[in-house]
């Protein structure tokens, strides 16, 4: 597929100036591990709730020599994958890859790559609500004080809620973390499966919220701890499934409906998967 | 100074006149008020007489045109409550006191299990035990009594008594020193406000509490308050101990308020 750079626009989409603000944020947000920074969120060309908020982190800090990796679900190949891959294709002509390992710029939605990333990375989640409280405080005024104060007994009603209720901490997915023990922050919609992967994290790890106007991010090798109880403390609850491809059973794995009727699983992660069955891991 | 003899709150030269009131009118004019340790003190007074603007510039909620409201905290060290930050505030609020609203649903959470709501301040305050917790709020479920079996129950579904039981254990659950009630027992049925008079009166003097009730009903006053204000156009008219100030009122305004109470 031949993608010709569209004329016109500005490198990246972003007018410069837009640009430069977001930095100013991010550098903000670097500064203060896990805390939301507001930002003047701009209209993109897609609606929220498709990436705005990552798209213009992206657009913010890619250059010339940045090598893009853009996945959806640990997939490369989705629709919100390709559309932003292309779209970055034809507003900057920067070199875009599948490869976990190729990639200096990988944009997310719902997952961090199974493979582990490398000083020099930067990872950009896409974040549909960046306030962690949400559910049990909807006042932003109050969070804004709540976080301030580092009030965060709150965040454990909801935990305690999920024990009480179905005797296990129902958080599937944006699972909340504490960051450099200090700020309580949302991981956006990863699996709890991911949180390990945030703590200490060589790469540089920077969040959008494009609805919601908020950026945060966590500095590379920053302590990123789940929150739970000291006598149910935070696991990852174990598949108990291989992957039919590769035969991965480590990897976080989607359940996947078959035409024959039949539930197959097969690694989120299309690269981890790809990379394992060129080794010759392939499932007998 | 010996213990006994030097109060936990000092009250002075209280006034408080909201910004769009007219002319000169004070919700609050020239309160004094000293409360010490293991009291319960009444304020009474109609509608409108300031009682609750009064409550709320001491609990720190709003903040007084005028005068001063100090605070002896746990270590002995007076603390000016609005000279505090906001966050110096908050903890206070959280740990060494309490506040009882009058709508129990503005000082519950209705979204989460009553057990949650008994456990939240303990968790504010850094519990991280799941079973500390539980256990903790079956206890006070039990003192406060309510069904230990309703413990994973939403407080919407508690009935108005229950829910302001619950809140209250919400409140003691931590030992606060001082406690503010606004209210507490009003829009409940006469037997349901007996059994939570009787509920609070207990607690408070097991637990040694330090209490400041707001009410317009004198029977509330007579049976938890060793001490009563009365309260008339945002002044303290009258103030001692209760039986007396109930008895042998002096001012005429308590006397008209004394007498139009309805004997059944």
């Amino acid at each position: 597929m031949t993608t010709h750079i569209a004329e016109g626009y500005n490198f990246a989409y972003l007018d410069e100036r837009t640009k430069k603000m977001i930095r100013r944020a991010l550098l903000k947000a670097v500064a203060i591990p896990g805390h939301q920074v507001p930002f003047g969120s701009r209209e993109m060309p897609l609606a929220y709730g498709w990436g705005t908020g990552g798209i213009q982190v992206t657009a913010a800090v890619i250059g010339r020599d940045d090598v893009l990796k853009v996945i959806d679900q640990g997939s490369d190949d989705t629709t919100n994958a390709v559309n932003i891959r292309q779209f970055f294709t034809r507003t900057t002509g920067v070199r875009t890859t599948t490869r976990t390992r190729e990639a200096t710029l990988i944009q997310t939605r719902h997952r961090i790559p199974e493979t582990p990333l490398v000083a020099g990375q930067v990872l950009v989640y896409q974040v549909p609500q960046p306030e962690p409280l949400y559910k049990l405080e909807p006042r932003r005024a109050e969070t804004t004080k709540l976080h301030g104060a580092g009030e965060y007994g709150l965040m454990n009603v909801k935990l305690y809620e999920d024990l009480a209720q179905w005797g296990r901490i129902d958080e599937s997915y944006e699972y909340p973390v504490k960051v450099d023990d200090r700020y309580v922050m949302s991981p956006s919609p990863i699996p709890s499966f991911d949180n390990p992967k945030m703590h200490r994290m060589p790469a540089l790890q920077l969040f959008g919220a494009g609805r919601e106007k908020r950026l945060y991010a966590i500095p590379p090798y920053t302590d990123v701890q789940s929150l739970d109880f000291e006598d149910h403390p935070f696991r990852i609850e174990p598949h108990g499934h291989a992957c039919e491809r590769c035969g991965d059973t480590a990897s976080f794995l989607d359940e996947v409906a078959g035409t024959d009727g039949q539930v197959h699983w097969t690694c989120s992660d299309t690269d981890w998967c790809a990379d394992r069955v060129d080794q010759g891991h392939a499932h007998g | 100074m010996d213990e006994a003899a030097e109060p936990l709150l000092r009250v002075r030269g209280l006034s408080h006149r909201f910004a769009a009131a007219r002319d000169e009118r004070y919700a609050v004019q020239d309160a004094d008020l000293d409360l010490f340790a293991g009291e319960v003190v009444a304020i009474v007074g109609e509608s409108g007489s300031g009682k609750s603007t009064l409550l709320n510039c001491i609990a720190g909620r709003i903040a007084p045109t005028h005068g001063e409201v100090h605070y002896r905290d746990a270590t002995g060290r007076w603390l000016d409550v609005h000279g505090l930050t906001e966050r110096q505030q908050r903890v206070l609020a959280r740990t060494e006191w309490g506040f009882v609203e009058q709508n129990a649903s503005d000082g519950l959470r209705l979204d989460v299990s009553a057990g949650a709501n008994i456990g939240e301040r303990l968790m504010g305050q850094g519990e991280r035990h799941y079973g500390r917790l539980r256990g903790t709020a079956e206890r006070w479920m039990a003192r406060v009594e309510l069904d230990t079996g309703r413990i994973d129950d939403s407080p919407r579904a508690f009935s108005g008594g229950m829910r302001q039981r619950l809140q209250i254990a919400r409140n003691l659950v931590t030992r606060p020193r001082l406690v503010l009630l606004d209210e507490p027992t009003s829009g409940l049925d006469v037997s349901v406000q007996a059994k939570l008079l009787d509920l609070i009166r207990m607690l408070t003097a097991r637990m040694h509490l330090c209490a400041l009730i707001v009410t317009h009903d004198l029977g509330v006053a007579r049976l938890l308050a060793q001490r009563t204000l009365v309260m008339r156009h945002g002044r303290v008219v009258e103030q001692g101990l209760t039986d007396r100030v109930l008895d042998d009122p002096q001012h005429p305004y308590t006397q008209l308020l004394v007498s139009s109470v309805v004997m059944p």
